[in-house]
């Protein structure tokens, strides 16, 4: 590995300033997970590594039913899903960070990292599309937020300028009888990158009878994490329905732009954004329908 | 989930007649607490004075001619101690010796551990830098300036058949049918075949045909700890290296060799060893190490391989095409058999298809057989043994096709099996005659078990579908040389130091063998693992062989003690030694007796101190047999295939530690498994490999497997003082065969390649 | 260039002080400055397990951890784990069911184990397989090592219960 010096940034405005000052030979280091391996593989070059893990703002973990969920940079999946109130009222969320790397990938890996490595199959995204979620930028100049299906440029490209970090993200409170899911298809059952996945959230009406909301995000079949629009509106004011849920399956797969490599093929991926689409809707829709009763009942599978 | 019954029963009993106190019993292995506490010292956990670190440079093209190296920017480097290329290597003669069950080319060799002119796959080795730390060495890489002239490669085998094929070594020619024939430059390294009886006539008298063209890609035997080597070069000339290796006398020989210093100034020692499956005989960083050493002014240096590296440039098994045709009449004996199978040796002879062709209908009792290999290079990492080399490719091929013959014949597929099974006093494909092989008792066991019998589990969801799957699998199993020695303490005890490598309890089984001879408790045999300076040549721990040969000499070590021992009672009761009798652990002369401790006690006082040495070459091996029945469940809109339920029943002559025996199935299984649904190389069309992490490459986790139940039957060797015939291999045969047999069932569609990753179950079901 | 780094940790409920270079990994210096080789390299990117050790009491992968990060942490490895006489329940089973033959996952299975019994004692065959997903195993096929977790969970709770 290349050498580097090491920061353990206490501030938000030290570690902006030493971002504002090196450019592109300072990296943020969260987790880890990530970065370690992208520097010990020469993918990533770095003169300074900033540990953003010490910032108050980054390590916040906090929700209230007005102002919803916020949820720092570098908070580990594992406090994630071991807070109960992020688990009852963000099931997608909860999927998508209960599958990332294995358990000890989960004591570090951070949203933040998974957010920031931009990586169309990075699993939290597709998850966070779903649920809303608004990133806080910081910089030496101040902060500023933004829906996070526009915080990606390419793989591995996001829209941070230099001098600027990602603070935290921002998810609005769940709606009334609202349900999310996460899935994604990989060949083994635990660590592994995802060939496709898709996130989604509905609501649904007063009488449970049809869509009243609904967002639709796959991962992993496009440059990007992808916002599919389209299949969410296949589903507003729709009755509850197998025709549905197909329409919005196959507006997702309408929409997938994928590529052919080591870890699945185009077709094999289009395929796929149609099949767990319609899985997620469904998981979702059932959650939605029991208002999250299921998960509470422990059906979710974390080993702790 | 159900609870697990607690630690299984003993299994002691009785083998060619003989009742037995210890064997049979699942005693605690005596390198156990240091495993489980972090103590044990592999390898890499080495550390000696002045230790530098090393590292290899590797190619980044799959087949390019190297024009020039230039180190001088390197050398610079400060902390860089030692820099060495293809040049640095003695030249070696074109001479090759067996190793093992297979034989090594030292030019090959040479060319393998660091390239020559040529590099011949995408991580050969180039060069290799000695520093004072490793990140240091790594920085000195990337200063190291070689200039290449990329050729084009060839990554397949039917490709690299061709004539129009680019061709790795240029001085390669055929061995036809062990014949070197013509003068044409080639890619395909020998040609064999096995004949017998006449095959059309054979396929005349056949109601049903089947003829179908199978595929493997690549794999790796993914032991957990990557190669590593320490090696010091003294300045007395001596050189000591201290490794993971599954044969240590292999490696000195070959270093040697290599190295062109007398076999008397190596010193090999063995370290604990992380895994091997075959995949550590060959010498990789050894003499990079050794070499690095002398020119840094004699410092020892050490080397490990990071897991790209492993995969890129270590023993992969071999991908292969492989055809069959077989018939069967309407009583469901088989009439003729044909075969024509095309094995990747990678960059340089020496795949395992000999093997497969032995491997391919081994179970059956054939008239009418031909069977020919090929050995074809390919730019890929040169193939090295994996746990039945070339086995699970054969039997792949094979038992689909036996099952679909039982299908179209409307029959039970262990019915079928049953017909045609192999007894002792059949011939082999490849010649011999089988001796009492427990064949049928496996197919009996499974036919037996509730597994067969049980209704398939009802499918989880409506796009799910479920099926069993059966197949059979064989193994050769090898005898061979072991050395072994043993002293008497005074306490009663044994110090037992023994050759074989310890991979999965050996030290465990063997001294097992020798407590039973000897009949002490377990507990009183001290095994150590022993080096190339402590004790005879031993051949290395694969082929089954560890408990088959190393049992045999822990017996005649145990036997020479004994003799040794009636003298010494003998010479304390004052009569001669012919006059004592042996039972158990006493020695007994008229109404007199000692025992076995006391006597040890009294070394002193009837001629001193008492060790003893056994070095044979042993005979007798006898071939394994196992079949296996497993229960999938696919997912069809996915492609996802899950591992419902698993049973293996094989015949292990008689299982000496179980429990080691079960984890030898279970191990076996497992790695079958993930050949069967998830391992492979994935090259681009440059010879790039693109999966080179164990993110990638996929292995089985423990969330993708079931329990799996071995279960042990014991026809026991006549060859064996305690009827063994060897484990290890057998298990990773039938799998991929037994899950697609039981995809066939769940969706009616045969799937005749490896792996049977989602994608490929997806086209099968016209999905994608 | 190359600056070392002092670093205070407590390591197997020891303080220790160590210099590293920022660049060095946690595995790397457990292993190469402290001699605690438990920890084993099988993969050096978090693929593996085998190199599981506990940070503040959660499992990580120490080849994905910089040394300088745990800095004011305190670390448990393999080493860490028996009491100061015998064994831990976990290290008994695992010799007792046969759950290792080539022994070099086993340190992180251990651990890895132990993590999941402390916050869960009563585990199910998936949840431990679960949990176990990220430490690799090519010698067993799991089988004896689920059981003998499974049966290390048993007898502690046993343990735990006044009978
Ligand atoms: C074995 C293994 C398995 C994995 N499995 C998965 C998986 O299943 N799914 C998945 O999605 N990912 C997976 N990953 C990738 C990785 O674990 C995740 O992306 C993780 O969320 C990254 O988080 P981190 O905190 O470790 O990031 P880090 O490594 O710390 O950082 C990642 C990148 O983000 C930058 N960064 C970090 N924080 C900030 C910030 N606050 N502001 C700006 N930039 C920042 C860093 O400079 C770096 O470039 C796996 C990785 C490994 C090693
Ligand atoms: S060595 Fe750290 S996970 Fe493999
Ligand atoms: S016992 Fe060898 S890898 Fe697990």
């Amino acid at each position: 590995m290349q050498s580097f010096s090491y920061v353990a940034a206490r501030t938000l405005a030290e570690a902006t300033a030493i971002l504002a000052r090196e450019g592109d030979q300072a990296k943020c280091l969260s987790g880890g997970t990530d970065l370690i391996v992208f520097l010990r593989e020469g993918r990533r070059r770095a003169s300074v590594v900033v540990d953003v893990k010490g910032i108050p703002e980054l390590n916040q973990l906090s929700y209230h039913p007005q102002a919803g969920l916020t949820i720092g940079a570098a908070v580990p999946c594992h406090r994630i899903y071991s807070d109960p109130e992020v688990t009852a009222h963000y099931p997608g969320l909860i999927d998508a960070v209960a599958l990332i790397g294995g358990i000890a990938i989960q004591g570090r890996a951070t949203l933040g990292g998974n957010v920031c490595t931009a990586s169309p199959a990075g699993d939290a995204i597709p998850a966070l599309i779903a649920h809303q979620a608004v990133c806080v930028v910081a910089s030496p100049e101040g902060t500023r937020e933004l829906p996070i299906e526009q915080f990606f440029r390419g793989p591995g490209q996001t829209v941070l300028g230099t001098g600027e970090l990602l603070v935290a993200l921002k998810l609005p409170p769940p709606r009334p009888r609202m349900g999310a899911a996460y899935l994604r298809f990989t060949p083994r059952n635990e660590m592994d990158i995802a060939v496709a996945s898709a996130g989604v959230a509905v609501a649904l009406s007063e009488d449970k009878a049809r869509f009243a909301h609904a967002r639709v995000a796959l991962g992993a079949v496009a440059p990007t994490p992808l916002f599919v629009p389209q299949a969410g509106e296949a589903l507003i004011n729709q009755p509850v329905s197998e025709a549905a849920v197909e329409a919005a399956a196959r507006a997702a797969q309408a929409a997938a732009r994928p590529i052919t490599d080591v870890r699945g093929t185009a077709e094999q991926r289009r395929h796929l954004a149609y099949v767990l689409t319609k899985r997620a809707l469904w998981r979702a829709i059932e959650r939605a329908r029991t208002d999250g009763k299921e998960r509470e009942n422990g059906k979710l599978e974390r080993g702790g | 989930m159900a609870t697990v019954e607690v630690i299984a029963k003993d299994n002691t009993g009785t083998t060619n007649g003989k009742s037995y106190s210890v064997i049979g019993r699942r005693v605690l292995r005596p390198d156990g607490v240091d495993k489980v506490t972090g103590r044990a010292q592999y390898g890499a956990d080495v550390k000696l004075p002045g230790l530098l670190y090393g590292k290899v440079l590797r190619s980044p093209h799959a087949h390019a001619r190297i024009r020039a190296i230039d180190t001088s920017a390197a050398e610079q480097l400060p902390g860089v101690k030692a820099i060495i290329t293809g040049k640095d290597l003695p030249l070696a003669e074109d001479k090759v010796a067996k190793s093992g069950e297979g034989s090594v080319n030292y030019s090959y060799l040479r060319q393998n551990v660091l390239a020559q002119d040529k590099v011949l796959y995408h991580g050969h080795p180039v060069a290799a830098v000695a520093a004072v730390d490793i990140h240091t060495a790594e920085e000195a890489l990337a200063l190291i300036k070689v200039e290449y002239e990329p050729l084009p490669p060839v990554l397949d085998v039917l490709e690299a058949m061709r004539d129009d094929a680019p061709i790795l070594l240029p001085g390669l020619r055929t061995r036809e049918l062990g014949e070197v024939v013509g003068d044409k430059p080639t890619n395909i390294a020998s040609h064999e075949q096995f004949a017998r009886g006449d095959v059309a006539a054979g396929f005349a008298q056949a109601a049903v045909i089947v003829e179908r063209e199978f595929r493997t890609n690549t794999v790796h035997q993914g032991y957990i700890e990557p190669h590593n080597a320490t090696a010091l070069w003294n300045a007395d000339d001596h050189i000591t290296v201290w490794t993971s290796t599954q044969g240590a006398w292999d490696q000195r020989r070959d270093l040697s060799a290599l190295l062109q210093v007398p076999i008397s100034r190596v010193r090999v020692i063995p370290m604990e060893i992380g895994g091997g499956f075959g995949g550590k005989f060959a010498l990789y960083l050894e003499p990079l190490a050794a070499l690095l050493s002398r020119k840094a002014g004699h410092r020892p240096v050490k080397m490990w391989m990071q897991r790209d590296e492993e995969l890129k440039a270590t023993g992969p098994t071999s991908a292969s095409v492989i055809r069959v045709k077989a018939g069967a009449r309407a009583d469901g004996v088989i009439t003729a058999v044909q075969v024509w199978m095309a094995y990747e040796a990678g960059a340089f002879p020496g795949s395992p298809v000999s093997a497969g062709m032995g491997v391919i209908f081994a179970p059956y009792r054939l008239e009418n057989l031909l069977i020919d290999g090929y050995d074809v290079l390919v730019n890929k990492p040169p193939a090295q043994p994996y746990r039945a080399p070339g086995g699970t490719n054969a039997a792949f091929a094979g038992e689909s096709v036996i099952d679909e013959l039982a299908e179209r014949l409307g029959m039970d597929p262990i019915a079928f099996r049953r017909i045609n099974a192999a007894k002792e006093g059949d011939r082999r494909a490849d010649g011999p005659v089988y001796g009492r092989i427990g064949y049928i008792e496996t197919l009996d066991a499974i036919a037996a078990h509730p597994h067969y019998n049980a209704p398939l589990p009802a499918p989880s969801a409506p796009y799910i579908k479920v099926g069993r799957g059966v197949a059979s699998g064989f193994w050769f199993n090898w005898d061979g040389k072991s050395s072994a020695s043993a002293t008497v303490n005074p306490d009663g005890t044994v110090a037992y130091l023994e050759g074989s490598v310890d991979i999965g309890g050996t030290r465990a089984s063997l001294a097992m063998m020798l407590a039973e001879t000897l009949g002490i408790p377990y507990e009183d045999v001290k095994p150590m693992v022993g080096d190339t300076q402590t004790l005879g040549f031993n051949d290395g721990t694969g082929g089954s062989r560890t408990t088959y040969g190393s049992g045999i000499v822990a017996y005649h070590l145990g036997q020479a003690i004994i003799q040794e021992l009636k003298k010494r009672a003998a010479a304390l009761w004052q009569v001669s030694a012919e006059a004592i009798q042996v039972e158990g652990d006493r020695y007994i002369c008229g109404d007199r007796q000692i025992a076995f401790k006391e006597l040890a006690e009294k070394l002193d006082e009837t001629g001193g101190p008492l060790s003893v040495s056994v070095s044979l070459d042993t005979k007798g091996a006898i071939p394994g047999f196992g079949t296996h029945v497993v229960d999938v469940a696919v997912d069809t809109e996915t492609g996802k295939v899950t591992i419902l339920r698993y049973t293996a029943a094989q015949d292990v002559g008689r299982a000496i530690h179980p429990s080691y025996v079960e984890g030898q199935i279970q191990g076996g299984v497992a790695q079958g498994i993930g050949w069967a649904l998830s391992e492979e190389y994935v090259y681009d069309d440059e010879g790039h490999l693109l999966n080179a992490s164990l993110l990638d490459y996929r292995m089985p986790t423990a969330l993708d497997l079931p329990m799996i139940e071995p279960v042990i039957v014991e026809v026991p060797n006549p060859n064996h003082p305690f009827g063994v015939k060897g484990v290890g291999e057998v298990p990773i045969v039938p799998p991929a065969a037994a899950i697609a047999n039981a995809i066939y069932q769940a969706i009616g569609v045969r799937i005749t390649t490896l792996p049977m990753k989602p994608a490929v179950i997806l086209k099968a079901l016209g999905r994608i | 260039m190359h600056q070392k780094v002092c670093v205070t940790a407590i390591i197997n409920d020891e303080e220790v002080t160590f210099l590293c270079e920022p660049r060095q990994s946690l595995l790397e210096v457990l292993r190469d400055v402290l001699g605690l080789t438990g920890a084993k390299e099988g993969c050096n990117n978090g693929n593996c397990g085998a190199c599981a050790v506990l940070l503040n009491g959660v499992l990580v992968n120490a080849c994905l951890v910089l040394g300088v990060e745990v800095n004011g942490a305190r670390v448990t490895t393999v080493e860490g784990i028996a009491p100061k006489e015998g064994l831990h329940p976990l290290q008994r089973k695992f010799l007792e069911h046969a759950a290792l033959q080539c022994g070099v996952c086993t340190p992180g299975f251990i651990v890895a184990a132990k993590a999941l019994l402390d916050r869960n004692p009563n585990p199910t065959e998936h949840e431990v397989r679960h949990w176990l997903a990220g430490n690799l195993c090519r010698c067993t096929g799991y089988d004896k090592i689920v059981r003998a977790v499974l049966d290390a969970a048993a007898e502690m709770r046993a343990q735990r219960q006044p009978t």
